[in-house]
């Protein structure tokens, strides 16, 4: 059987110190407990990403969607559970557990990450060479002249003019920003790229275009990928399968043509339905 | 009226000399790493060397010789004041002679003479932290040079060759010492950073204000930081020499003459100068 490239297992990230009532499974106010007020993010989330699929994670605003891809890229502490890379110690180490220095290793080498907000992704005061020279620096290149000629050739990637590579990002529309993100995050040629909400507050040609884009690189660099919208269009032009979230826990997953043809659960239906 | 002699041998009470001591001791131990101090008031205002000074006093004995030199210079208003600080609680010997002083205590300036081995130089610093202007955050700036986290120091080199196709830094040049910390050499120019490497002197920086004293021992491997492809630069004086010494080589000033308008250089080390003018002066080389 194929390995994936990804593996999570009972992923839980909760903010309060949590009681006995929800400790053992008691009814949520969903997804807080009534009693301590404990906030479960995350609850048992259990996935698995395979080579060059894009697995697509759907769910109402607060359902834990930003919460699984910002643990999964170590931004958030997890609480519970574990995690195997393929391309980390062969998928025999736990990822979670590991150092500062481990965690960084794999975030510069094996997963690029492109955030809703491209505040979080980019600094905006340095070029937009600069940016993405930033994760090539992080990962050791020392050799200006080879990093300038990756950059250049992951700019053309994204389709950004050269002449505009000097300019900081604060100087881009809302697209360019998300396609420098985006060269940013393959800078180090990534097994994993994981793409919280990035079409999100683009218009729809400008969606269109970044849309397109991701699918190219996927067929280019055979790269697979965790994509988080809230747009159901946009994970059924995009995504191979698709995981449905609600109040923190995985509630459906399945084929996205099923999961969007044919939705199981009642709460599936209704997010088809109000949609379609 | 009160005068030096009121005061503690060195200005500063013993157990502060000593604990300044112990702080300078652990920076000698760990090159580079900026060592925490209880920073004492003094008067002079901080930020006018109140670093350098605690560090002279602190190592200071009857036996010393001294020198300060401000910007090169032996006779700016800093110099002058921290001279007449020294020796009036001190009673040491005050010298302008590189060769001579056993303790130079410097602001911007590395001498231009071999530093021996025999020989403490003590270096002013405002701002200690050299990844203060990638990272505002003390706690963060911290935590990077634990887990030796410069990617943003090589960021903002590489922002300078992308923008303008040379690293734009003249001074306070960052530097790798012994391939672990990166440390800020104080104000100098980059023209003495080379100095700093595999030197036979003691080199102790001291901050004041920020409270913080590093050093780099004798011998100790400093690199300033530059890309595989692009080496590091120092400043270029090809072609000018020293109007007053003629001396060629070493870091000059740029001066504006009055009258014809024209550019002139004297060096920017005076005790140098003044040192070369006077032998010339002897040998009849240039009159008097």
């Amino acid at each position: 059987m194929e390995q994936s490239v990804l593996k999570v297992e009972h992923l839980t990230v909760r903010y309060g110190r949590t009681c006995e009532y929800c400790r053992n499974g008691g009814k949520l106010d969903k997804n807080t407990c009534p009693h301590c007020k404990t906030v479960w993010a995350c609850k048992d989330v259990n996935i698995e990403l395979y080579e060059g699929e894009i697995l697509g994670v759907v769910g109402e605003s607060g359902s834990g969607k930003s919460t699984l891809m910002k643990s999964l890229y170590f931004d958030f502490p997890v609480t519970e559970g574990r995690g195997y890379l393929r391309d980390y110690e062969g998928g025999e180490e736990e990822i979670f557990s590991q150092s500062l220095q481990q965690k960084k290793f794999i975030k510069n080498h094996i997963m690029g990450m492109v955030y809703q907000n491209p505040m979080l992704g980019l600094k905006m005061d340095y070029s937009s060479a600069g940016n993405i020279a930033e994760k090539l620096i992080a990962a050791g290149h020392r050799n200006y002249a080879r990093m300038n000629d990756r950059v250049t050739e992951l700019l053309d990637a994204v389709e950004i003019l050269q002449s505009r590579k000097k300019e900081p990002p604060k100087n881009f529309s809302g697209g360019m920003q998300q396609r420098v993100q985006i060269s940013k995050a393959l800078a180090n040629n990534p097994a994993i790229l994981l793409l919280d909400e990035v079409t999100t507050g683009l218009d729809l040609s400008v969606q269109a275009r970044v849309l397109e884009l991701i699918r190219t690189i996927r067929q280019k660099f055979h790269i697979s990928m965790l994509l988080v919208s809230h747009d159901l269009a946009v994970i059924r032009m995009l995504a191979d399968r698709t995981i449905v979230m609600l109040d923190g826990r995985i509630i459906e997953q399945g084929l996205t043509d099923q999961i969007l043809d044919d939705p199981q659960h009642p709460y599936t239906q209704q997010l088809v339905h109000s949609l379609l | 009226m009160i005068d030096g002699k009121h005061y503690n041998f060195a200005f500063l009470d013993e157990g502060s000399k000593r604990e300044i001591r112990r702080s300078i001791l652990k920076a000698v131990a760990i090159p580079g790493y900026q060592v925490p101090f209880g920073s004492r008031e003094l008067p002079i205002g901080r930020g006018w060397g109140t670093g350098g000074i605690q560090i002279t006093l602190s190592i200071i004995g009857k036996e010393d010789v001294l020198k300060v030199i401000d910007q090169g210079s032996d006779e700016s208003v800093n110099a002058v004041n921290i001279k007449k600080l020294v020796r009036e609680c001190t009673d040491v010997k005050i010298t302008t002679d590189s060769e001579e002083a056993s303790i130079i205590q410097s602001r911007h300036r590395i001498p231009e003479i071999p530093m021996r081995g025999d020989q403490i130089l003590v270096l002013q610093v405002p701002t200690p932290e050299p990844l203060r202007i990638v990272e505002p955050r003390e706690a963060v700036t911290k935590q990077m040079h634990a887990e030796a986290e410069y990617s943003g120091m090589w960021l903002y080199l590489f922002e300078d060759l992308i923008r303008y196709g040379e690293i734009s830094i003249s001074s306070e040049y960052p530097v790798s010492v012994e391939g672990r910390y990166i440390m800020n050499p104080s104000p100098i120019p980059r023209y003495d950073n080379p100095k700093l490497n595999d030197s036979e002197t003691l080199y102790l920086f001291g901050a004041g204000r920020e409270k913080k004293i590093y050093a780099i021992p004798p011998h100790t491997k400093v690199e300033s930081l530059c890309f595989a492809d692009v080496p590091f630069k120092k400043e270029d004086f090809e072609g000018k020499s020293c109007r007053l010494c003629g001396a060629a080589g070493v870091y000059l000033d740029e001066l504006i003459e009055e009258g014809t308008g024209r550019k002139v250089y004297e060096c920017s080390d005076t005790g140098f100068c003044r040192k070369r003018r006077e032998r010339r002066r002897q040998d009849g080389t240039i009159s008097a």
